[in-house]
């Protein structure tokens, strides 16, 4: 996993609430046994037409927004377990999505991935939207260390929470299984101990 | 302090903890299929690390096959690769696989307590959302992504924060042709689907106590659709009797003894949850959905919510929803036409489903314009319903029954429904374009969706029993 840094970006706004990973990646494009390339099939069937033509009023499309953030509504990547949506977003160029509240295994693939949620208040998250429809090209600076999100040039900034423990991976680039292999002793011991099924 | 009954296997199973909200969680039981496991594989090798306890991971291939000619060679490529490589991985680390027209194949989370493999108070994974289902049994079960597969393959753990809990209490008696489907469809639609984010949910109370173990797994099935991580209900003696005797349960004094210790798994009296809800069953009526996600749910009898009665930043995804239903606010979809019966998926494809759906249709016709696919959840659900009698029925009925697989639950093998189309579903996703590229989901109950199989139209199934 690469290691996290600050993001200072342009965004692309999402403003739909309960956005689910059917639509990050449709399911028909899950049939592939590599983690590269979701990226062009990133909401599929909301950025192309059915003979493959882009939709020009899907903002993916739309040349007045690009960056590394996704700024996307409220309940964001809900529904199947589906890793592929957390690797079609970071495959996309996405470093860091926000909205107001994340489907649980959603933030956990994404954590995995080197891909920050930033959870942040209604408000905000309104006032994002806001500032990005009269200004596109307003910056957000993502900050993991002071664990901090601003809106450049208007002196809003909201703090977000993140566990110490992933936010240390994703600092440092480190992933779980390199952290329980560590702990490969207590395994064993637990297995001594315990019911076995 | 008492304990949930959440608490009592999660901390049974603390290997180590790490934080105040972070675990090592031993894993006991690890399902994996063909579509989320190919790259923690991959993974595995690219550390140069293999299977920490193979034993303790089960494979079916389930979500990408073909529900007709399983004997015959996968004809579409993408698909016979990725079977083909989860056949090709198990090999390679001693997993045990039911293949393909193996008689133990079906839909992970069909075949797991078929088999009596999925026991009370175990942690159970499994790279599928749906792996609540499990927590019918009393156990903590939960889906997983593929980064997190390949941690359960590497160290047989998992690092996990500790969710809070919620408890739900549903009390009373369910109405006639009201099923535990309409139980979780109208929860979720009391509280959205994003209500149990963040949440463990353990489900309780008279109405559930009365249910059958396939109607909990109904219920613990759809956890994940209000945002929950997982579902459970307290194992009781419908739980040790539907154990007892399957394929890999415990047998004589180890069933004796394991139902000893399955006994201390409930919430103790003074146990506090994070939030608790109360339902009354008998508010319960027959539901069917109305938008895109699960939550946007609807008694049989009601109406679509005005859009005044939408919250304002929810209101352009309300409309944007109904715009590809092709619904207006405030109608009724009682009455409305459907061409296609979907009856399957790991949230109603079990013995009992195809039993009530048959029952029903006994000698009825389906209408002339209705498309019904029937997909057994199991080989076994599948020889079970031919030994019945079933395929009969329901081929008299223009049914048919095909062989199991994940199927248009979520349209990645063959079985679509066309753009544009309504498709009255017995699955648990109403998601834009789900069971195919522009289909229109209705979620419903088998025997909601067997009503309207023989009428042609979305029906109040009381009003036919």
């Amino acid at each position: 996993m690469e290691k996290f840094k600050t993001v200072i970006s342009t965004v692309v706004p999402l403003p739909i609430s309960d956005v689910d990973t059917d639509q990050i990646i449709p399911a028909r494009f899950l049939k592939a046994t590599t983690r590269d390339g979701f990226g062009d099939n990133l909401f599929r069937d909301w950025r192309y037409n059915v003979d493959g033509t882009p939709k020009s009023d899907f903002v993916l499309n739309q040349d007045t927004y690009s960056g590394e953030i996704l700024v996307a509504g409220k309940n964001f990547g809900s529904g199947s377990s589906r890793e592929h949506a957390a690797w079609a977003i970071y495959d996309y160029g996405f470093k860091v999505v926000v909205s107001s509240f994340f489907a649980d295994i959603f933030k956990n693939n994404s954590l995995n991935n080197g891909l920050l949620p930033v959870q942040v208040s209604e408000e905000f998250l309104q006032s994002i939207f806001d500032k990005v429809e009269t200004d596109p090209s307003v910056k957000l600076k993502v900050e993991l260390e002071p664990q901090t999100i601003s809106i450049e040039g208007t002196g809003e900034s909201e703090h977000f929470e993140i566990g110490e423990y992933k936010k240390t991976c994703l600092l440092n680039g480190y992933d779980d299984i390199d952290y329980i292999l560590n702990n490969k002793d207590k395994i064993l011991e637990y297995e001594k101990n315990s019911i076995q099924f | 302090m008492g304990k949930t009954l959440f608490e009592k296997v999660w901390d049974k199973h603390v290997v180590s903890s790490i934080d105040d909200s972070t675990d090592i969680l031993y894993i006991d039981k690890h399902f994996i299929h063909e579509v989320t496991s190919p790259q923690a594989f991959a993974g595995l090798e690219k550390r140069g690390i293999g299977v920490l306890r193979p034993e303790k991971t089960v494979a079916t291939p389930d979500h990408n096959v073909p529900t007709i000619n399983q004997h015959l060679p996968i004809g579409e490529a993408l698909s016979a690769k990725q079977v083909a490589k989860l056949t090709e991985n198990c090999q390679k680390h001693g997993i045990n696989l039911y293949g393909l027209q193996h008689p133990f194949h079906g839909i992970v989370h069909i075949i797991g307590p078929e088999l009596g493999i999925t026991q009370p108070g175990m942690t159970i994974v499994c790279g599928d959302s749906h792996t609540s289902t499990h927590g019918a049994f009393g156990t903590i079960a939960f889906g997983i992504g593929t980064s997190e597969v390949e941690e359960v393959l590497a160290t047989q753990c998992l690092l996990q924060s500790k969710p809070k809990t919620m408890k739900i209490q549903i009390d009373g008696e369910l109405a006639k042709g009201v099923l535990s489907k309409d139980i979780i469809l109208y929860i979720i639609s009391q509280i959205s689907s994003s209500g149990g984010t963040g949440y463990f949910v353990e489900y309780c109370g008279s109405a559930i106590r009365s249910l059958s173990m396939e109607a909990r797994m109904t219920i613990c099935n759809m956890s994940i659709e209000m945002g929950a991580r997982g579902g459970m209900i307290a194992p009781d003696e419908t739980t040790f009797e539907y154990v007892k005797g399957k394929e890999f349960a415990p047998k004589g004094e180890s069933f004796d003894k394991a139902v000893a210790y399955w006994k201390t798994l409930y919430s103790d009296e003074d146990a506090v949850f994070d939030k608790e809800l109360y339902f009354d069953a008998a508010e319960i009526e027959p539901m069917v959905t109305y938008g895109t996600n699960p939550g946007m749910g609807i008694k049989i009898t009601g109406k679509i919510p005005e859009l005044e009665t939408i919250v304002a930043n929810n209101q352009k995804s309300f409309l944007k929803s109904l715009d590809y239903m092709g619904f207006k606010p405030g109608e009724a979809l009682k009455g409305k036409p459907i061409n296609w019966v979907f009856i399957g998926s790991c949230t109603n494809a079990r013995i009992e489903d195809l039993r009530m759906v048959a029952d029903f249709i006994k000698g009825k016709k389906k209408a002339d314009s209705i498309n019904a696919l029937v997909i057994p959840g199991s080989k076994q659900v599948e020889k079970q319903a031919k030994e019945e009698g079933l395929d009969k029925i329901l081929e008299e009925a223009g049914f048919k029954l095909r062989e199991p697989g994940c199927s248009a639950c979520l349209g990645m093998n063959e079985d679509k429904v066309p753009r544009g189309e309504y498709c009255i579903s017995t699955s648990n996703r109403n998601f834009e374009g789900r069971q195919g590229p522009g289909a229109r989901t209705i979620l419903a109950s088998p025997l909601m969706a067997a009503a309207a199989a023989i009428e042609g139209k979305i029906t109040d199934i009381r009003e036919l029993v």
